[in-house]
């Protein structure tokens, strides 16, 4: 292709040059007249940034869901949202009663252990019965039709738990130890957010040690590179699939509670947004890689947070922060013209 | 590339279908076909002459009236409420012109205005349907309104409250087939903005709306006067999308500006979570939060209820003090039929009023033949709503001027106290 039409790549090199430049000049001009406007104070930049890595965190844990199952199965597992909503939904039941008994804040500790591990388990469950039940007997059909069950799994989920536990907004209950600022770096931080960020490094490491050091990691990793081969060096490859989904369940599990402990509400349609936003942070990061995900999920939270006021609000733009979907989707379609693989993603060519 | 652009047309394509899997309903007013009428006008010549011709009732069948109300998700507890009004109003008086009245729900919701179209397309697909009741939120009443126009459905609404529905200069005015029993937001805003000036006294404000037609007018309307009234500074309109559910960046560019009052008249989820993420963001603190009747429900009291109780946080709304007849006759029978303790919402008196207006307008305009079939003309019943001149209802003498606007104008302020909305201030003592 760039050999045999030469003329045709310098006129698509020019524009994409042009836009490079436009999109510097925008980025400076915008940057510049916001600072230099001087509303918001060093002090407030760095929180903003602080709730960015916070809410992107929560992306980072759900975006490695979407990118395990893609990395092994090369299919966008669209219910990886509902599956996040489930435990959150479920644990949130537990939560309550620890919240009227006093037991939350009488025991804090224990509390919080015994509903993340709560969360994890159901999502997890739900994670694998969902790979058992919608998509193993589809494992050798054409690649859409996954992707549309996908899609009816993720309704039949969210609808599922509308029956079972109402479409309320339920409210978890506020745990006094998680109240107020602490001191890191000497940034005060929200002891949620903090929680949410310390968290999800310590899961991302455990996965990342996971994937890299273990034997069943090896398998997972050999799965992806290719599945025929790998079953043929005698990997039982729908164990190691079922182990994939397992983990992406686990961490959105995780994912749920961090972000009800950051929001204090839940409900049934709260997969959805998130799981848009994880799939989003995924391709950004470059699917099917883990490091990508991670990174992805951080620069959507960060996009989301700081671009919109820091961008925007420079130009006059009223309300600039409703426009942080905007931002963020603006981001992606640039990162894709410019590295169709994502950030981290290995070209095609190289598989 | 190639793989991305197939799987992204792949989900686009998925995405329209579903978005496009809406019930398809034609409308299909019904004709006057019987002759022999007997007393009075010939309802036959009526309805021939009558635009959208005729609701045909045979003896011994219901009157139909549908309502279109925000009944499943976040906002349920605004249209539930008002289906409860309406059903008290059923309880009240349950035959029309002697035929029993009958009570058709759709869900015509409230986030997304597409839905609102999709209950009004259901509902004109029924011929039998005499008048709607609805909508419960302003941005689901604006596509509502050229379906039920286009089939001659009159729509009273129990608490749409956006200026631009009865502003005819605007592409949202709903137009002839529109009336509502809420305020119009000039008053809420109007009102709002007096008693941050003189109750509170304070000189600076932010406010936050969700894009809707009612909270972008409202705060619009608020920011307005609060600086007519009293010259009180504005240090941000900011806004936010529905489905958010991070609101500290928003609240941290406001906080930049340290205003005293903040207000957003916004819906559930949205709003109890700008309150519970107040606190988190510093300079915060001390500004004095207020919300509307949009937040004024259940939801938010499961939400946030404890949290904005403690804060002192703020609720206009429409003042419910509407005498004996509504604590003595009508909560009681409310509390019955709802199961609940409280009102889960301010709308369920204009419920009320809404159906008895539409009934009353169906015994004026009504027409019964010798088979004992009631024919309703539907421009004539649209005429005496819009026409509506001191109707005595539960929250007040009703008149509609010229654009629909029939409601009581006066507000109040509420705050929670042991988790109950209570009044502090409200427009009819000033």
């Amino acid at each position: 292709m760039r050999i045999r039409l030469p003329e045709r790549l310098s006129l698509i090199d020019l524009v994409l040059w042009a836009l490079r430049i436009a999109i510097v000049v925008g980025v400076t001009a915008g940057t510049v007249a916001t600072l230099a406007e001087g509303t918001l104070q060093a002090t407030d930049w760095r929180d903003l940034l602080v709730y960015g890595i916070a809410q992107g965190s929560v992306y980072a844990l759900l975006a490695l869901g979407y990118t395990l199952v893609y990395g092994v199965l090369f299919m966008i597992n669209f219910a990886h949202g509902d599956v996040f909503m489930a435990g959150a939904m479920t644990a949130f039941f537990v939560a309550d009663y620890f919240g009227e008994t006093g037991f939350m804040n009488a025991n804090p500790i224990v509390a919080l252990a015994v509903i993340f591990a709560v969360s994890m388990l159901t999502s997890m469950i739900v994670a694998i019965v969902l790979e058992r039940i919608a998509y193993r007997p589809l494992r050798r059909a054409p690649r859409l039709v996954p992707l549309i069950t996908a899609i009816g799994a993720s309704l039949f989920i969210a609808n599922s738990v509308r029956g079972l536990f109402g479409e309320r907004i339920q409210s978890y209950p506020r745990v006094d130890i998680l109240q107020g600022r602490i001191d890191v770096l000497g940034i005060p931080v929200l002891k949620t957010q903090a929680l949410v960020i310390v968290s999800a490094i310590i899961l991302m490491l455990a996965l990342y040690y996971f994937v890299e050091r273990t034997r069943t990691g090896r398998a997972m990793r050999a799965v992806s590179e290719d599945k025929d081969t790998a079953s043929l060096m005698g990997i039982d490859v729908d164990r190691i699939i079922v182990t994939t989904f397992a983990i992406g369940g686990l961490l959105a599990g995780a994912a749920g509670i961090l972000y009800a402990l950051v929001f204090n509400q839940v409900h049934w349609f709260m997969g959805f947004l998130p799981g848009i936003k994880a799939f989003t942070a995924a391709v950004l990061g470059g699917i099917g890689n883990i490091a990508g995900a991670m990174l992805g999920g951080l620069s959507l939270g960060i996009l989301e947070s700081v671009g919109p006021y820091l961008l925007l609000s420079g130009f006059n733009v009223s309300s600039p922060n409703q426009l942080r979907d905007v931002v963020a989707f603006t981001v992606l379609v640039l990162v894709l013209v410019f590295r169709p693989n994502g950030i981290l993603g290995a070209s095609e060519g190289d598989k | 590339m190639q793989k991305h652009l197939r799987w992204t047309s792949v989900l686009a394509v998925t995405l329209l279908a579903l978005a496009a899997c809406t019930p398809g309903g034609q409308s299909s007013a019904s004709t006057a076909a019987s002759a022999g009428a007997s007393t009075g006008e010939d309802p036959a010549a009526v309805c021939a002459a009558d635009e959208f011709g005729c609701v045909e009732v045979g003896e011994g069948d219901n009157i139909v009236i549908a309502s279109a109300l925000t009944i499943s998700g976040d906002t349920a507890f605004l249209g539930n409420d008002s289906n409860f009004g309406i059903e008290v109003g059923m309880q009240d008086r349950p035959e029309i012109a002697g035929h029993e009245a009958e009570l058709v729900k759709q869900d015509a919701g409230c986030g997304e205005a597409e839905d609102g179209q999709t209950a009004a397309q259901a509902i004109v697909a029924d011929p039998s349907v005499v008048a709607v009741i609805g909508t419960s939120c302003s941005r689901t009443a604006v596509p509502a309104m050229p379906v039920l126009a286009a089939a001659g459905y009159t729509m009273i609404s129990p608490s749409n409250t956006a200026p631009s529905l009865t502003n005819p200069d605007t592409a949202d005015y709903g137009g002839q087939f529109y009336a509502r029993t809420a305020y119009n937001d000039k008053v809420q805003g109007a009102a709002v903005a007096k008693f941050a000036c003189e109750e509170l006294q304070v000189t600076s404000a932010a406010t936050i709306h969700d894009g809707s037609p009612y909270a972008e007018q409202l705060q619009q309307v608020f920011a307005d006067e609060f600086a007519a009234q009293c010259g009180g500074t504005i240090t941000a309109q900011e806004a936010i999308n529905v489905g958010d559910t991070d609101m500290r960046p928003v609240l941290q560019t406001i906080a930049a500006g340290s205003p005293e009052f903040l207000f957003y008249p916004v819906f559930d989820p949205e709003g109890p979570l700008i309150t519970l993420q107040s606190q988190e963001v510093p300079g915060l603190e001390d500004t004095i939060l207020a919300g509307a009747d949009g937040i004024k429900d259940q939801g938010f009291i499961d939400a946030a209820g404890e949290l904005a109780e403690e804060l002192g946080m703020y609720f206009s709304g429409p003042d419910l003090n509407f005498g004996t007849a509504y604590t003595d006759d009508f909560l009681p029978k409310y509390r019955e039929i709802s199961g609940e303790e409280n009102p889960i919402a301010p709308y369920h008196a204009h419920g009320y009023d809404a159906y008895n207006i539409i009934a009353d307008a169906v015994e004026a305009v009504g027409l019964t033949d010798a088979d004992g079939t009631l024919w309703i003309p539907r421009t004539a019943l649209n005429e005496y709503i819009r026409g509506l001149t001191d109707f005595a209802g539960l929250t007040g003498t009703l008149t509609c001027d010229e654009f629909g606007d029939c409601g009581s104008e006066e507000v109040s302020v509420a705050q929670l106290q042991a988790g109950v909305f209570t009044e502090v201030w409200t427009t009819r003592d000033q």
